[in-house]
């Protein structure tokens, strides 16, 4: 692997189409700086901002980028919110398509032939797996992410949290609530 | 029920611990088909579907395609991409990876490799 990426790689910067500079500061993106926790801040202001959170729903590629989240794979973004009656949760059937400005790269179960297929097959089994059991009523709606759409879930804002700060609500959003396979977590599961 | 679990053992896994890249060729083989797009080699639905051929193709020759393999899917996708839309050819990338390959060899322990000018 190593040696054909190397190759690849010196065959491209020598024709002009990479340059390894720019190849260094996308890594250390992804590595450090993109990750769940833009997504979190996210829907810890659409749980917090009304006016947010319609802007979200009606056009979330424009809010998401207001708060500076914009690049590859996050260029039309929708977001589905989470209710009392409905459960939302984010596959890609086909390879491993993810909104990598609000959650980073995707994590290897995400990309794994078991959930891809199972997640269409059986989704409450899926939930079960993660440790979330739904009431038997709700409903589940399962989005299958394309090259061209990427869905963020607005999980539920936690009762108990009235008041909370965006900043303290954000701790409370899980990248796995943010897919579907989780669910925010609970004021007592982190510290004040 | 839970074969995903019995496949995935680490399922559901750590929110933040595991390793964006397992290794460095996993970082540059991603960072070059992000750097290719952006260039306009191709586009994000071509490459959407160049990658999940691939993962088809590894599943039906007995990939297990536990998520594990995924860079290889991701490497195999854009060599044939980047061949493709005529960046490069399968033998030139053949013979540069065998020159590497010598040159890694001929390298004694603890000395940059480089590439003989040709």
């Amino acid at each position: 692997m190593e040696l054909r990426v190397r190759a690849l790689e010196s065959i491209l910067v020598e024709k002009g189409y990479v340059d390894p500079a720019a190849l260094d500061v996308l890594i250390e993106t992804y590595e450090t700086k993109v990750g769940p926790h833009n997504g979190a801040q996210v829907v810890a202001k659409a749980w917090s901002d009304p006016a947010y959170r319609d802007w979200l729903r009606r056009d979330a590629t424009a809010a998401i980028v207001s708060l500076g989240y914009a690049g590859r794979q996050g260029e039309h973004m929708v977001a589905v919110e989470n209710t009392p009656d409905t459960h939302n949760m984010v596959v890609c059937t086909l390879c491993s398509c993810y909104p990598w400005p609000v959650l980073g790269l995707p994590p290897v179960w995400y990309k794994s032939a078991a959930y891809r297929s199972r997640a269409v097959i059986d989704p409450r089994g899926v939930l079960k797996d993660f440790g979330v059991t739904l009431p038997a009523d709700k409903q589940i709606k399962l989005w299958d992410s394309t090259a061209e759409v990427r869905y963020l879930v607005i999980p539920e804002r936690p009762p108990g949290t009235e008041g909370w700060s965006e900043e303290r609500l954000a701790k409370l959003v899980t990248r796995d609530s943010m897919i579907g396979t989780g669910l925010a977590r609970n004021p007592d599961e982190v510290s004040p | 029920m839970s074969d995903l679990r019995a496949l995935l053992p680490d399922l559901p896994c750590d929110e933040t611990a595991a390793p964006v890249f397992r290794a460095p060729w996993e970082a540059q083989a991603f960072a070059m088909a992000v750097a290719l797009h952006q260039k306009g080699l191709f586009t994000w639905p071509e490459w959407a579907e160049t990658l999940s051929a691939e993962i088809k193709r590894a599943q039906a020759a007995g990939d297990p395609d536990t998520g594990e393999t995924y860079y290889r899917h991701w490497l195999n996708a854009l060599e044939k991409l980047v061949v493709t839309k005529g960046a490069t050819s399968d033998a030139a990338l053949q013979a540069r990876a065998e020159a590497w390959d010598r040159a890694a060899k001929a390298t004694p322990h603890g000395q940059p490799i480089m590439l003989p000018r040709s």
